[in-house]
Parts: structure tokens; C-alpha cells; sequence
């Protein structure tokens, strides 16, 4: 025994070329008829004939074969302790290997081996019945999770506390309000006490309360040496709270290594959609008829603190008098953060009709990282008429790379860093 | 493709440990047929007490009222029945007051039924739950029957009232006591697990093919007629009582009807059941263990 733990390996999680193979379409039609095939052919001892093999996941081509394989050969492990950030597009296997880690469906080949318990945050509140109360909840849902009775028992005050629902926890929650149901849930998740925690997006639907109870879990199980896995399109997210991570992409593993060479190879990688906003209609009235965000890297992101420029092209065939642009930068949660105007009456345009360019220079962007949409506005002067308005356009990413300091960047943290100076001198 | 050179330190590093039986959990594709992870559903026992106990509680608090639903539902069935057959087609009932002998029918074959019923569609009807977390999927059927127990608790007891009353009132029975203090649990085991085992291949086959979903109730409905729930064995003529015995629930309620109201005991075709039921509940069990690892990719 004392051997055996000495020589305890920190391998938490081993991951030995894991493939997955789904089938697309409707899965209902045919089957029967797929399945005696598959098996004549097993039983003639030939290769599966609706496993078209090399043929990798790629969502904008359409294959030759209704399979396809989400994820390809994947192989991967992680230390004891280590926070691994896994990262990809939508469709790349992510969410795939984690149903697979989570035991949720098995993968078609390969093998993963685990040391210790696995819980993930993305089981957040499965199974509670709205009929029963709280605390019937807790023990129910604890014990979907995998928790013994006794095990509940020993830590029920502690999660009725964390849940800070204890006046409520003898009530039904189909009572309950949202948030309420899901910090309870929550606090069930919490108190698991896994050796390996994954966690999934959960970080980007839950309040923002939420989101910072989740990541200091991840923390405090981290501390304790224990393992986590965390996926998220949140890049800052990642490379805040990551120190290894490997990149998915169309179902292979395409990049292995320090969280910071990770997502700068992602970034590279990425062909987002063109930043640029067209206009599909032929003008009739005064109208924005393209907008372009000009951003300090390639992809939509814009390294804080840098120049940002927007782009307007606006048409008219007849002239106008006193026109108004103005437009917003929108966070991610719907909230104008930036308006920024130009009247006819400060710059003339427009004044004769046709197409004109305007370019708006913002010299070094403020806002915080997080995700940017556009709004803009195009009308008369107050009491006029409005002629064009399209929001939810050229999104770009705000990161802040380069920037250090000591606390590392928390995401949500504020909207935007003000310019400052401190003065300190000793009073006493 | 580029691999990191730590990845390849590490599968050096794991090389070096690799010991099977340090590993915790060892997902892979396809357990082999056999493997039923018995020490799995072991050690989530204290999930299938809490399932029994959730659907019973649910059961209580959502209805008005609550546990007399078990009462009235048998209850009129059985006036329905008496009313029916035995009032107006006048079918034999073996000298047994009509009611008890419909009682003494519907009560096993009700317990059966809800448990095939129930559990013909684990898989579609739990598939938000089993999509997103793992435990032994067999726990939730397993909790179905067990939790059925309760049901079949409260209509046996309304049997027991009329058998008693009607004993006391001097009603000519032949009561086997032995019979029903060994058989009567027996009994329940057998159609706990014949309602298990035809159910979970049920609800396996419907996760791809869900067409058969809809000819389970039908089915059902079918299976009691060719069961001698509201007629005797000994009302058919012989050349018919083999193909109805053949059935594995024929004999389980005659059985029954014979221990509480007197009359042979089909020990043959009791036997015969026992068989059945096990080889069934062996081929659901191994189906149903099969058929859990891709689900969700299915339905």
C-alpha cells in the first residue's frame, strides 16, 4: 500500500485516441434496414460500410456519407491539479468529448482512463422535481450526481446554507424564482467535492453573481489539487484561468500546449464572419448602406488601449438637410457602453445627395475586453424623420493582451478603464 | 497537425504507470455483452430509494385525492367487469362472487401492466436527464417496479377486504394458506420481473425504432385478454387452455386466484413461467445495458 502511494502517478485524466462517430440526418429512417447491413457485414467480417473513413467534420461542407466523425484520434492527458483549458470552434468535439467524459455516451474507439471522481457543472440542477421541496431536491439531485445518502446528510446544512434559500427550503421549488433554483442547484454541484470538475459554458448563461461563484469554485478546486477541465468560447476566460489547453478543431486535436500559444494559433485559425455590415436593399431613402470595423488584429479582435476605426458608407439620391449619424458600441449583455454622433450641423454632408464615406476614429478604445456589437442610427435633426437603424452588427472582440498586471483580469469586471493618475505622499 | 512535445512527455510518463487497476473509471467504446455493471447499480442503491420515494411522495402532493386514486381506479374496473361480464355476457366465475374472482384478476394483471407500461419508455420518457448525467440507467426501471410495489400494496389490501368479508360472511372459498404465504410474494417477484424484463426490451427497441411505442398499450390491452384475468382456465375448453397457459402471465394469475379462492395450482406452467420470466429479464437486462452506452446519441 505505502509502495503503491509513493509511486502514485498525477495523471488525472488519460486520453487514448478517442474517436466518435455520429450519424446526421434523421436517425429514425432506414435504421433497420443500415443495421442488418452493418452486421451482415461484421458477420462477413468487412469494414462497417456507412463508416466512411478520413472524412472529418466539417459543418459548411456536406460529406459523401450521412456519418461523420466528432471527434478523430483524440489523445490527451492532464496532471492532477492542472486547470486545462479546451478550446474550438462550434462543432469542433468539445462538447462531445465532454459527453463522452461525462459518461453520457461512449466514445466509438479508443479509451479514457480516469483517476477519481468526475463531476461537471453542466449537470447544474438535473433531475430536481417541481413538486418536491428543497431539501427534497438537494437529496435527490445529489444523489443523481452520484452522492451517497450519508454523504448528503453530513452536508446539508452546508448546502442549504451556500444556497441561501434556508427560509424557502421546505417549499416546492416550482416556487421557486429562477435564480433561486439555480443556486440551489448550484450549491448541490458545488458540494461534490469531485477530483476532476468540468465545466462547460455554464459560465456564459447564469448571472453575472453566477459566473463568479463558478469561477471561484474552479479556483478553490483547483488550490485544493484538484483537476479541472474548463471549456469556454471566452477566450480571455481561458487564458486568465489556464495555463495548458488544447484546441479542437473539426474533431481533431490540433494544438496542445501553453494556454497563450494555444489561443494565439486559434486565433490565427479562425475565419469569423466578415466584420463588415452590408446593406442588401437598394436605397429609396437616405441609408447606411455598408459599415466596416477596422480592428487592431485580424478577426474582429482589437487589442485594448489601440486605435479602433468605423467605416460608414452613406447613400442618398436626394439631398438632405441636417443628417444625423450617431452609433453605439453594445456589450455583449445588450448594454450601450459608447455613443458616438456626427450632425450636419457640426460637419455638412449630404447636403447635395450621393455616396459619402464617413470614418470614425476612436484613438485608443477604453472598453474592457468582452464582446462588441454595433448600433447606428441615421435621421433628421429632433422631430425629423429617422431614416435607417440596424443594430447587432460588426461584432468584435476586445482582449487584453499585453496589458498585465498584478491581479489577473476577471471578466465582467467593469465596461471600460479610465484614464487616471495617482498622487500618494505619507500624511503621517 | 501540431503536437505539442509535452503531450508526447507525458504519454512517456504514462507508459510508465500504466497499472489497470489504478484507474478509477476506464471509459471505452463498448463494454462486452455480459458486463452488467452490477457493482455500479450497487453503489448508487441509495438513487433507487430516492426515485421510490419521489415518485410516491409526487404522487401525493400533486393530486387531491392522493392515494384513493389506487382505490377507485381498481374499484370500478372490477364493477365495470361484473357489470359487464359476468351481469350481462353471464361468464362463469368457478362459484366465486363475481367481484372477488374480477378483484382477484385485475389486481396481479394491474401491477404487471403498470410496470410494463411504465417502463417501455425509460429511455424516451428520462432522456433530458440521462442526456446530461451518468448513473446505471437500469436504476430508473428498477425504481418503477419497486415504487409500483406501493400501488399494488393499496389494491391488494382492498382484495384482502373483500376476501375477508367475504369469508366471514361464510362465502364458500378454499383458501390455500401455505400457498399464499410462500407464493403471494413469489408471485409479485415474478411479475416485478417479467413487467421488468419485457419492458426495458421495449424501451430499448424504441429508442431506435419508435414506432413500437405505440403498439405497447395496444398490446397491452391484448395481452390481458389472452390472460385469464376476467375468465378462469377452467371456463376454456382444453385444446385452448395450453396456448393461454403458454402465455407466462397465465399461470402467475391463476396462481394467484387459486391460492385465495381455491383450485389447482398449475405447477407446470408455473415453472415454465419462471423460466420465461428469467431468460426475458436476462435478454432486457443485456439489451437494455447495450443500448444505454449510444442512446443518447439516437434519440
Amino acid at each position: 500500500m505505502l509502495s503503491r502511494s509513493l509511486y502514485m502517478p498525477d495523471t488525472a485524466i488519460d486520453v487514448d485516441s478517442v474517436s466518435k462517430l455520429y450519424r446526421l440526418g434523421e436517425v429514425s429512417t432506414g435504421t433497420l434496414s443500415h443495421d442488418l447491413n452493418r452486421w451482415w457485414h461484421k458477420i462477413l467480417n468487412k469494414p462497417d460500410p456507412y463508416a466512411k473513413l478520413g472524412e472529418s467534420n466539417d459543418r459548411t461542407r456536406g460529406g459523401g456519407s450521412d456519418y461523420v466523425w466528432a471527434l478523430k484520434d483524440i489523445s490527451f492527458d492532464v496532471r492532477r491539479g492542472d486547470i486545462l483549458g479546451i478550446i474550438g470552434r462550434n462543432g469542433a468535439g468539445k462538447s462531445t468529448l465532454l459527453k463522452i467524459l461525462s459518461r453520457v455516451t461512449s466514445p466509438t474507439s479508443g479509451a479514457i482512463r480516469v483517476r477519481g471522481r468526475i463531476a461537471s457543472l453542466l449537470e447544474i440542477g438535473t433531475g430536481f422535481h417541481p413538486e418536491l421541496s428543497g431539501r427534497e431536491n438537494i437529496f435527490l439531485n445529489g444523489a443523481i450526481l452520484g452522492m451517497r445518502k450519508a454523504e448528503i446528510d453530513r452536508k446539508l446544512d452546508e448546502i442549504i446554507d451556500f444556497s441561501g434559500c434556508e427560509r424557502y427550503i421546505d417549499t416546492p421549488v416550482k416556487r421557486y424564482s429562477s435564480g433561486m433554483y439555480v443556486r440551489l442547484a448550484f450549491a448541490v454541484a458545488a458540494h461534490l467535492e469531485p477530483d476532476i470538475l468540468i465545466i462547460d459554458e455554464v459560465l456564459s448563461v447564469g448571472d453575472a453573481e453566477f459566473q463568479r461563484k463558478c469561477l471561484g469554485k474552479m479556483g478553490e478546486v483547483s488550490r485544493d489539487g484538484r483537476t479541472v477541465l474548463f471549456v469556454s468560447h471566452n477566450l480571455q476566460a481561458i487564458t486568465t484561468l489556464t495555463h495548458t489547453a488544447i484546441l479542437l478543431s473539426q474533431g481533431r486535436l490540433v494544438a496542445s500546449g501553453p494556454t497563450s500559444a494555444v489561443v494565439t494559433r486559434y486565433l490565427d485559425g479562425l475565419k469569423v464572419d466578415s466584420p463588415i455590415y452590408n446593406a442588401n436593399s437598394a436605397p429609396d431613402s437616405p441609408k447606411v448602406t455598408r459599415v466596416e470595423v477596422e480592428t487592431s488584429e485580424p478577426n474582429n479582435i482589437h487589442v485594448f488601449g489601440k486605435q479602433l476605426k468605423v467605416r460608414f458608407r452613406v447613400n442618398s439620391a436626394e439631398p438632405v438637410r441636417g443628417l444625423c449619424l450617431s452609433f453605439q458600441i453594445v456589450s455583449s449583455r445588450q448594454c450601450p457602453i459608447v455613443h458616438i454622433w456626427t450632425f450636419d450641423s457640426e460637419r455638412p454632408v449630404m447636403r447635395d445627395g450621393g455616396e459619402y464615406e464617413m470614418t470614425c476614429v476612436i484613438p485608443n478604445l477604453r472598453l474592457y475586453m468582452g464582446s462588441y456589437t454595433l448600433k447606428y442610427f441615421l435621421s433628421e435633426p429632433p422631430g425629423g424623420r429617422m431614416f435607417d437603424s440596424v443594430d447587432n452588427i460588426c461584432p468584435f472582440e476586445v482582449v487584453m493582451h499585453n496589458h498585465s498586471r498584478e491581479f489577473s483580469w476577471q471578466p465582467e469586471t467593469c465596461a471600460y478603464l479610465e484614464c487616471y493618475d495617482w498622487n500618494i505622499s505619507k500624511v503621517i | 497537425m501540431r503536437i505539442d512535445s509535452e503531450i508526447q512527455v507525458n504519454q512517456v510518463g504514462f507508459t510508465e504507470t500504466r497499472t489497470p487497476e489504478k484507474w478509477d473509471l476506464i471509459i471505452e467504446p463498448e463494454a462486452q455483452w455480459w458486463n452488467i455493471h452490477l457493482r455500479d447499480i450497487w453503489s448508487y442503491r441509495d438513487l433507487l430509494w430516492l426515485f421510490v420515494w419521489r415518485d410516491f411522495v409526487s404522487v401525493y402532493k400533486q393530486t387531491v385525492l392522493g392515494p384513493l386514486w389506487f382505490f377507485i381506479q381498481p374499484l370500478l374496473t372490477t364493477l365495470v367487469f361484473t357489470a359487464i361480464f359476468s351481469g350481462v355476457a353471464n361468464m362463469p366465475t368457478d362459484g366465486v362472487p363475481a367481484m372477488l374472482f374480477y378483484l382477484a384478476g385485475t389486481t396481479p394483471w394491474n401491477y404487471f401492466s403498470t410496470c410494463l407500461n411504465k417502463t417501455s419508455n425509460v429511455f424516451i420518457a428520462n432522456s433530458a436527464v440521462f442526456g446530461k448525467v451518468y448513473f446505471p440507467r437500469l436504476i430508473v426501471p428498477l425504481s418503477i417496479v419497486t415504487s409500483n410495489m406501493v400501488q399494488f400494496g393499496i389494491q391488494f389490501l382492498l382484495f384482502m377486504g373483500f376476501f375477508v368479508y367475504y369469508l366471514a360472511k361464510g362465502t364458500l372459498l378454499h383458501p390455500n394458506w401455505v400457498g399464499i404465504a410462500i407464493l403471494t410474494p413469489l408471485l409479485l417477484m415474478l411479475m416485478a420481473g417479467l413487467g421488468l424484463g419485457m419492458g426495458i426490451i421495449i424501451s430499448s427497441l424504441t429508442t431506435k425504432y419508435r414506432d413500437l411505442s405505440f403498439l405497447v398499450g395496444f398490446g397491452v390491452q391484448l395481452m390481458m385478454y389472452a390472460t385469464p384475468v376476467i375468465y378462469s382456465i377452467s371456463s376454456l375448453p382444453p385444446k385452448y387452455r395450453m396456448i393461454i397457459l403458454v402465455n407466462p402471465m397465465s399461470s402467475l394469475i391463476e396462481t394467484f386466484r387459486s391460492i385465495y379462492l381455491g383450485g389447482p395450482i398449475p405447477w407446470f406452467y408455473l415453472n415454465i413461467s419462471l423460466v420465461t420470466t428469467s431468460v426475458l429479464l436476462l435478454i432486457g437486462v443485456l439489451i437494455f445495458n447495450r443500448i444505454e452506452k449510444s442512446f443518447v446519441d439516437v434519440v
